[in-house]
Parts: C-alpha cells; structure tokens; sequence
C-alpha cells in the first residue's frame, strides 16, 4: 500500500506531521504513560509524597469486593443496553428497509437521537421518570408499581439502560438499514421463490448475512455502553442509589476525583485501556475483513 | 421486487411510527415542560399539553439562567459549547489531513513509526487516561481556556486515517499532471488535493461538530469557572441541587437549547452525516 508517485522534499514531511505529533505526544501519550507509572505509586490525598509499590494497586483492587461487583455490573449494563437497542432497532431497519411509501421521512424521523448529548438524554428521562413530578412515573404508580429510583437501586438501573439504550437505538438503525441495503435483493426472491414466508426469510436469509453488521454493532454497543454512559449516570443517579449505578468509568471518576485515590484510580484506568485494546483488536479482527458496505 | 401485501405493508408503517413516537415522546415532554409554570411541575401536576410560558420561560433561560447554582445564562454556555466544537472539528481535521499528506505523498526516515504512533491513537477514549490528563493540561495552565478543552480531544486518529485511505484512491496521474503544470509538493496540495477531499471534510466535519458539542467529562473536568462551562456541563449543575429548587422548566428549556444545534446539522446534512458516521467507524 504505497503511492508510486511521491515528492522528493527532506524537511515538508516532517512539518506537515508535526503538529498531530505533538498534540498526540503530549496529550495522548505523555497521559497514558502517567496512568500507568501512577497505577504502581502509593500516594496521599494531597498528592505530597509517593511511594512504589509494584502491584498494590491492582491487588488491592482485585481484592474489592465493590471493584468486582462494578465489573459485573459494566458487564450487565453492556449486555443489557446492547441487547435491547440492537434488536428494537433491527425491527425498525427491517420495517424501513420494505418498499414503503414515505422511507426517506421515517428514517430521518429515527436518527435524530443520535445528535442528543448523553447528559440530555439523562436529563430528559430522569424527568419523565422522576418518582414525584415524573409525567411517566404518574403511570407506574396508578399501575401499583412502587416507582422510586431515588432510592430502589434495581429501578435505578433499569432507568439507565432504558435511556442509554433509547439513545442508541439511531445508530443501530443506521447500520442495520446499511447493512440490509446491501444485501441484494435477488435473494430474497430466490428464498421467496422457494416458498419461505417473511419470518424464515428473515431468519435464513437476512439474520445470516446481517451478521458481520451485528457483530459491529455489538463491539461498538459495548464500548459506547463502557463510557459513553458516564454523562447519564452522572445526571441520573450520580452512581447511587448506594453504588448500584456505578459502572467502571464512573468509579475511575469518583474513586479519583471524590475519594482522592488517586493510584487505585489510575490502576482502574490501565485495567480500563486493556479492555479497549482487546474490543478495538476484536473490532479489526473479525470486522475490517467481512463487513462490506 | 418480493410480494408485499397490503396488510404487512401496514403493520410496518404502524411500528415506525410506534418507533418513532418512542423516538420523540421524550423530547415532546420537554417542549411541553419548557412552557409551563414550575410549581405546576413541582406538584406532579405537569400537563401534557402546552403551557402559556413559552416566552417567558425561554428569555429567563437563554438571558438570565437559573437562581440556583448555576447563573450562568444559557446563551454563554452556548457559545462556549460552539467555540470548543468548532475548535475540535476545524482542528481536527486541519492537523489529520496535512499529516496524512505527508505519511501518503513522501518518503522519509521514521515515516513507518510515525503512522504507527497516530495509529494506535484510535484504540483509547480520553475516558481512560483522565486524571494524567487533567494534570498536564493544568500543569501547562490550560485549565478553563479553549485550548484546553480542545486539543486533548484532537489527539485521536481517525480522521488521519480517513484521508490516509482517501489519498491512497487518488489517481497517480493527477499527481504526475500537476508536476508536468510545475506544481510543487504545496500548490499540488491547495489546487488538487484540497478540493478533492472537500465531500470528505464536510462528512467529518458534521460527526466531530456534534461529538464535540455532546462533550461531558471532559469539560466537566477542566472548567471551574462558570463562564467557561459548556451547555452539557451546565445543564447538570441546574440540578443539582435539592429537588424541590430545580428549576424545571429552565432544565428543559435548556435540554431542548442543548439539542437544537446538532439535532439541526444531522437533519439538515443528513446524506453528509450517515457517509461520515460510516466511514469514521471503519
């Protein structure tokens, strides 16, 4: 992958990288280095002194109950926020991908969502939901529901994932509506000329060669559900009720910045960046060879 | 074309407009919350149809802002949240496309390595490394200044990697008919390149625009005066006090003020907005 006709110049080419260089180097680089010597110091909350101590960090971390349990919880989250988008937005492309008089309008109609800021999205539904002035709590609790995510940790973290995964639901549909579009259609007629009805087609025939966009989407649900959730939480709960709304990237936020810890943050952050690493390679792995658009 | 009878045709209109009411109904209760009397709201008796406050309610918001811990007005977040938006997308793509110029139409010592450095840039979110972050911005006095709500968002790759690939499709003859016409590295460069890749710089433009505007932590983080503060960062501050001093419908007005600018560029440059979304994701 190299252009045949090139410049000869010995100083253009370094100009011309130098400033991604250097905002790179120094706001990239220089912080991912300090994460990583700052996860293997022990310092104080004021930040006067700092000893070594090798794995401390990470031990002690592994040795918390609440680290664990704030792992579990990314996890169920992710899992959570990226199941329910998916398939609500799978049922809309399948729906907006038919023949339909008026697509164009329905489509822009389904992407807006995207554009709102993951606080708004907080701020909008923690309104609705509000256990005493929320319009739709109103409903709940004229249905006998006990609705108060102030205080019930379970409510408060379905609250999260309804509206991390209602923000979501733009993107997905975007991709899945790429994705069916490219399927061409010869095949669903050669399925519909061997007599399958509309749910088999779509479970031999679309679903299969969807997948390469749902395994994208899936990689790309998690990483948004890892930290493009922290401005719901942070306007929503704030973590609580208790620590039941704490995700990974909220405790790197709280343990550093409320609770001072700075090295147990910093080990937390380097734990954080593995995991990233390893989704990205999952994501050039399998995707950058099969999805084709 | 697949047979589509009428009745599964109907059944698919009915669920996208139940998707899009889901889609909007959150939205639609902001609206008709930014137009209404607080202690209307406070008591839980909001309505679900318009109230007569609309004006009233949005002059408080965009001049005046809340009485409570934040009083800033909404107009000057705003323009902060603009300024920091511009600056990422404008400096992003400035410093992107003239390094993949250079990683692309020169060979030099250390070009490999270079490339190599921007390009692991993509895998890490400024989320992981805040705090170090944090330090160095405010170690380099950047703290509550444009500057530093902007570059530590620029120093990712992806828009690098964007014009890489684009340059790679650009014909060698264009390149060879230029140099024939006596153009150097530069005017090549302005005259040929540029104009090329604008369709390129406007998709990207529209996606780092509206990420740059959707910042949170970030900002939340690096500004403490309350001038400084973006329209995201303010939005959170007017609730945090006890609930019964929030001053809701200033909250939602500034939600859907919040939302207006990006919501408008996805509308608005639709076509512009899905190539970037899917290119910048490859």
């Amino acid at each position: 992958m190299q252009k045949q006709a090139i410049f000869q110049s010995k100083l253009l080419p370094y100009v011309l990288v130098a400033p991604q260089l250097a905002v790179v180097l120094i706001f990239f680089y220089w912080p991912a280095l300090q994460a990583v010597i700052q996860s293997f110091l022990l310092q104080d909350a004021f930040g006067l002194s700092s000893n070594f101590v090798w794995f401390d960090n990470y031990i002690e971390l592994f040795k918390d109950p609440a680290y664990f349990a704030s792992i579990i919880r990314t996890f169920f989250f992710s899992f959570a926020i990226a199941v329910s988008s998916l398939s609500f937005a799978l049922l809309l492309a399948v729906m907006a991908d038919k023949p339909l008089r008026g697509s164009t309008l329905y489509r822009t109609l389904l992407i807006w969502p995207y554009a709102v800021a993951p606080p708004v999205v907080g701020v909008l539904w923690i309104f609705m939901l509000h256990p005493s002035l929320g319009v739709l709590a109103r409903y709940l609790r004229g249905a006998g529901i006990d609705w108060n995510p102030l205080l019930n940790g379970d409510q408060a973290a379905a609250l999260i994932i309804l509206a991390a995964a209602w923000k979501q639901i733009s993107y997905n549909f975007l991709f899945f509506l790429a994705g069916l579009q490219a399927i061409p259609k010869s095949v669903f007629e050669a399925a519909a000329i061997d007599g399958a009805r509309p749910m088999r087609r779509f479970w031999t025939v679309t679903f299969p060669l969807l997948s390469p966009t749902i395994f994208f989407l899936l990689v790309v649900n998690i990483v948004y559900a890892f930290f493009d959730t922290f401005g719901i939480i942070d306007t929503m709960t704030r973590g609580g009720p208790g620590t039941s709304t704490v995700t990974l990237v909220y405790k790197v936020y709280s343990d550093g910045l409320l609770g001072g810890n700075l090295g147990s943050s910093a080990a937390q952050s380097v734990i954080l960046m593995v995991m990233v690493i390893v989704l990205t390679g999952i994501q050039f792995r399998f995707v950058e060879r099969k999805v084709t658009y | 074309m697949v047979e589509e009878e009428g009745f599964r045709r109907y059944v698919a209109h009915i669920i996208l407009w139940i998707g899009i009411a889901i889609v909007a109904f959150p939205v639609y209760i902001a609206i008709v919350a930014s137009t209404q009397d607080n202690a209307l709201i406070a008591n839980g008796q909001m309505s679900l149809l318009p109230g007569g406050h609309f004006f009233e309610v949005y002059y408080q918001t965009i001049f005046v802002g809340t009485s409570g811990s934040t009083r800033e007005p909404v107009y000057n977040m705003m323009l902060n949240s603009l300024v920091m938006a511009l600056l990422i997308a404008v400096g992003k793509i400035a410093i992107s496309i003239i390094s993949a110029y250079g990683i692309v139409y020169f060979r030099f010592p250390f070009r490999m390595p270079i490339f190599w450095i921007i390009f692991i840039t993509l895998m890490l979110p400024v989320e992981v490394r805040i705090y170090p972050t944090y330090k160095i911005v405010a170690d380099l006095h950047m703290l509550d200044s444009y500057a530093g709500l902007a570059l530590p968002l620029i120093a990712s790759a992806t828009a690098t990697l964007l014009f890489r690939q684009f340059f790679m499709t650009v014909p060698d003859e264009l390149l060879e008919a230029s140099r024939i016409d006596g153009a150097g590295p530069l005017r090549f460069f302005w005259d040929t390149l540029l104009p090329l890749s604008r369709t390129n710089m406007a998709a990207l433009f529209v996606i780092l625009f509206i990420l740059g505007w959707n910042q949170y932590l970030w900002p939340l983080l690096i500004t403490t005066r309350d001038d400084m503060q973006t329209i995201q960062v303010g939005i959170r501050k007017m609730i945090t006090t006890t609930d019964a001093l929030t001053e809701w419908p200033v909250v939602m007005a500034t939600a859907v003020l919040a939302m207006l600018p990006p919501v408008f560029v996805v509308v608005a440059m639709q076509k512009l907005f899905v190539r970037g979304l899917v290119e910048t994701e490859k």
